[in-house]
């Protein structure tokens, strides 16, 4: 029997982002708190030290900071008529376990959706009209607008000190900053980050092309900044040991840098790490969520009684969590019907190496930063017309690239030996002369009635209970999209005077080998209709309405850009419905 | 609604959730928990015998990554640069013994978008495949061993595995060859504390000032090449890495 605990007001499933959000928020308002992740404590004095975080090996190819496939796994097929099998270790994407999530080890690439991508089948179907989108293609509006979340995409940036360049300040287009993006209501707070030599010469080929490049905002800070909460934070140092690391320095923003100082002092908060989350409890009736039952890591399992349950646990295990506890109907892509694994969606990202003179460029590739990169968006969204094109999507393209780590870039012409004199001679001729980011091209990934998540009939974790199976492939509009945008960045990367360009494409079908980003979307998406959304527009479920469901679980399809400041943004807009409308009269916030 | 047996709760190990000290559950309130270094510095490779390899399988790898990375005038070969003794040591711990791996029953063959369904551990991946190599040399070349044949023949006998020419008796030999390509440029281009790239040898090689942590005074100097040479986790400069 689990031993039963004192009830809280709060419990919060997982520490990340958006848990950390929610926490700081409710505690301010003066609830009482209690997180329960299921990885270790991690901070930036005692786990991400300097003398020892620049370790390719450990945190980049071991995955020091990521979760364990031994811990928790899925499955994995393409088609409705395979046998998924299970993710043995981590490939196309990687999933986070500790506090500060995914946080704690992004990029801190900080981009705000278009306005169209909030209505995203209204405003195709007016432009285009409803027969050009392919027939099993199920995306939705969000049933939310991009001015009404405007005011929360500028908090979360102002916590987090996002540098960058705006483009557009209540309606006037700024030079230098990117001029296709929705009205910002003031600039960002700190300046754009300075650009290596690869990111700056991009922008003059790309200018040159005609296009407007501008920096990619960034959660590498440019300046020292202390932000709302009285959290100071100091500038990057372009070290190159980003993404996949926790920053030594307290530059990059993440829960650690930004949130947890101040919330970690709060008399009405409590964190239990390493506590695994099993379940969500319901009363008799269904509608309504208990708390939740945990795990310790001596096998004890522990009862939390709790008023309001939060759901962060990251978009895969916010799913799997829904459909192990048994809430809301599970999606049948055949009869199409149910919620709870519907419009599932990833990215559809590609490349184009440029190869070039060894005499000439020295591009310095290692002295970089996660979130550093000169881009154009003339390609995204429905920034350029597709009626000639036959697709729908797009996304943004950069120079982006992070990083000189050896063993992960050190990229050789096609041809070159896989070992021996050859290889060793084009690894020393290319390695300071090219130019490669992995997701120099990142684009959208619309949803489709038969790419979903549900749970599969024979693997079991570690408490033997089914993991969660996703379906998923990379359809003609994704192909067809990512080849016409490969081919515009080719051209740009060509006209940075490249000897060489190999141009990568995506290709069919999805792979687990293939990493892809860690941007998972969809499975419990918010909407107006609960026949075909499991989250009402301020992300509380329909089904229990003393349940919210955080993160990139309530995107009905993914857009052309990286998704956290639009889940920072939607975790600020919850926060502010649940403390001005339903502490008050907790309930449904919107009638079905 | 899935129920969690008691069982199920106990077979899933504490060890599994975060390595290092304090992986115990815990209770945190009242401020930030202090406890210096509890991400652990890596464990240095150190000197001295094999840990995992048998004489013989040590001999055979060192031959096979002085070939993958042969010795040149101006930088060393796969085996002076530890090559060997990185993947000895990666094979001894939780890489060898697919430890965070996925590794429940069943084991079913899938597509190749599928990724990995092999039930084996890389550390028997390695004994299998290099039994199978010498047998295979000794019933080819007059009973001698891989390690003891000349260049030549040992570069024929990779490009063998490499083009799946030659068959290892029991073990793939294409999937030896790509298991052991990884490996061995992971420890050529991974920190010295690992037991390759002894004296930094590939950052040298390419020009990767290693564990710098600040460029800030360099980002914008735009192709102009950063003078200073590379320093590492384990050992720091050049000449402070313990030779085996
Ligand atoms: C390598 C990498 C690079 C990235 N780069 C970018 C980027 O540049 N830009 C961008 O916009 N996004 C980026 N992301 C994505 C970003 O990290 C996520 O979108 C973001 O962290 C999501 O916030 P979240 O709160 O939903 O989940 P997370 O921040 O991941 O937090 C979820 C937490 O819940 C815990 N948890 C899960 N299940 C349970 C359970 N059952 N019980 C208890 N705890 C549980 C997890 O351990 C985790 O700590 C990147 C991700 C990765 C992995
Ligand atoms: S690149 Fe900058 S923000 Fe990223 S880890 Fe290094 S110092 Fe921190």
């Amino acid at each position: 029997m689990p031993n039963r605990l004192p009830s809280r007001d709060v419990a919060i499933i997982g520490l990340g982002w958006t848990g950390s959000i929610l926490a700081e928020q409710l505690t301010a308002e003066g609830l009482d708190v209690v997180a329960i992740e299921r990885g270790p404590w991690r901070d930036t004095p005692t786990d991400f030290n300097v003398n020892t975080m620049p370790d390719e090996l450990r945190y980049r190819i071991q995955h020091e900071l990521f979760l364990r496939p031994a811990q928790q796994s899925l499955t994995f097929r393409n088609t409705l008529g395979q046998e998924a099998l299970p993710v043995r270790t981590w490939g196309a994407f990687m999933l986070p376990n500790g506090v500060g999530g995914g946080g704690t080890h992004w990029n801190a690439e900080m981009w705000r959706f278009l306005p169209s991508d909030f209505v995203l089948r209204t405003h195709l179907t007016q432009r285009y009209g409803a027969a050009f989108l392919p027939a099993d293609m199920t995306i939705q509006d969000w049933g939310i607008t991009y001015d009404e979340l405007e005011p929360f995409y500028d908090r979360f940036e102002y916590l987090c000190g996002t540098s960058g360049t705006a483009g557009n300040v209540a309606g006037r287009i700024l030079p230098g900053g990117n001029p296709f993006e929705g009205a910002r209501s003031r600039p960002y707070p700190l300046p754009a980050m300075k650009q290596g030599y690869g990111h700056a010469l991009f922008a003059d080929a790309a200018r040159n092309l005609g296009y407007h490049p501008f920096p990619q905002p960034s959660g590498n800070l440019s300046a020292p900044y202390t932000n709302p909460l009285g959290v100071q934070m100091g500038p990057c140092s372009y070290c190159g040991f980003c993404e996949w690391f926790g920053c030594a320095n307290y530059s990059k923003a993440s829960p650690q840098t930004t949130i947890l100082p101040t919330l970690a002092l709060r008399k009405n908060f409590e964190a239990r790490t390493l506590c695994e989350v099993t379940r969500i409890n319901l009363d008799r009736t269904g509608r309504r969520a208990t708390g939740v039952t945990y795990v310790d890591t001596s096998g004890q399992e522990w009862e939390q009684p709790a008023d309001l349950v939060l759901l962060c646990g990251f978009q895969l295990f916010n799913v799997q969590l829904l459909l192990l506890s048994g809430i809301g109907t599970p999606y049948d892509p055949v009869a199409n019907t149910g919620v709870i694994g519907r419009n599932f969606t990833h990215q559809t990202t590609s490349a184009a190496i440029g190869f070039f003179d060894k005499a000439k460029y020295n591009f310095n590739p290692f002295m970089s930063a996660g979130a550093i990169g000169m881009c154009i968006d003339e390609f995204n969204g429905d920034n350029f017309d597709h009626g000639p094109l036959g697709f729908v999507g797009g996304g943004y393209m950069g120079q982006v690239q992070t990083n000189g780590r050896p063993i992960e870039t050190t990229p050789v012409p096609p041809g070159t030996p896989l070992w021996g004199h050859g290889w060793k001679q084009a690894i020393r001729d290319n390695y300071l002369s090219t130019i490669f980011s992995g997701a120099g091209v990142h684009g959208s990934f619309y949803s489709y009635r038969d790419i979903y998540i549900d749970l599969d009939p024979t693997w079991k974790d570690r408490f033997g209970r089914p993991l969660p199976r996703i379906t998923i492939d990379l359809k003609p509009n994704e192909l067809r999209m990512s080849a016409y945008l490969t081919d515009k960045y080719a051209e740009i990367i060509r006209a940075m005077g490249a000897r060489q360009v190999v141009s990568q494409p995506r290709k069919g079908p999805y792979s687990m080998s293939a990493y892809q980003t860690s941007h998972l979307c969809g499975g419990a998406i918010m909407g107006t209709d609960p026949r075909t959304s499991a989250l009402n527009k301020y992300l509380q479920s329909w089904d229990v309405p003393n349940l919210f469901v955080m993160g990139a679980t309530a995107f009905p399809q993914n857009a052309g850009y990286n998704p956290t400041t639009t889940i920072g943004a939607l975790t600020y807009w919850a926060a502010h419905a649940i403390r001005s409308t339903y502490l008050k009269d907790p309930g449904p916030l919107v009638r079905a | 609604m899935q129920q969690v047996t008691r069982r199920a709760l106990l077979a899933g190990a504490a060890t599994l959730l975060a390595s290092g000290p304090g992986v115990r559950a815990a209770i945190i309130r009242g401020g930030r928990p202090w406890q210096p270094y509890a991400g652990g510095p890596p464990e240095p490779a150190g000197s001295g015998p094999w840990h995992w390899f048998t004489p013989e399988e040590g001999a055979a790898v060192e031959a096979l990554v002085d070939r993958l990375i042969p010795p040149e005038p101006d930088t060393p070969g796969g085996r002076d640069a530890g090559c060997a003794v990185f993947i000895d040591r990666q094979l001894a711990g939780p890489y060898g013994s697919a430890a965070a791996l996925y590794m429940r029953p069943p084991f079913r063959d899938g597509t190749k978008a599928q990724g990995n369904q092999s039930p084996l551990t890389p550390a028997a991946r390695y004994r299998a495949a290099l039994a199978a190599l010498d047998a295979h040399c000794r019933a080819a070349f007059a009973g001698q061993p891989f390690a003891r044949l000349p260049e030549a023949a040992q570069d024929r006998i990779i490009h063998g595995l490499e083009d799946s020419s030659l068959q290892l008796d029991g073990a793939s030999g294409r999937g030896f060859f790509e298991l052991l390509i990884k490996d061995t440029q992971h420890g050529f281009f991974a920190d010295p504390v690992y037991g390759g790239n002894r004296d930094m040898c590939a950052w040298k090689m390419i020009g990767f000032p290693g564990a710098r942590y600040d460029y800030r005074d360099w980002i914008d100097r735009h192709n102009q090449p950063f003078p200073l040479p590379p320093v590492a986790i384990g050992g720091g400069r050049p000449g402070w890495t313990p030779h085996a």
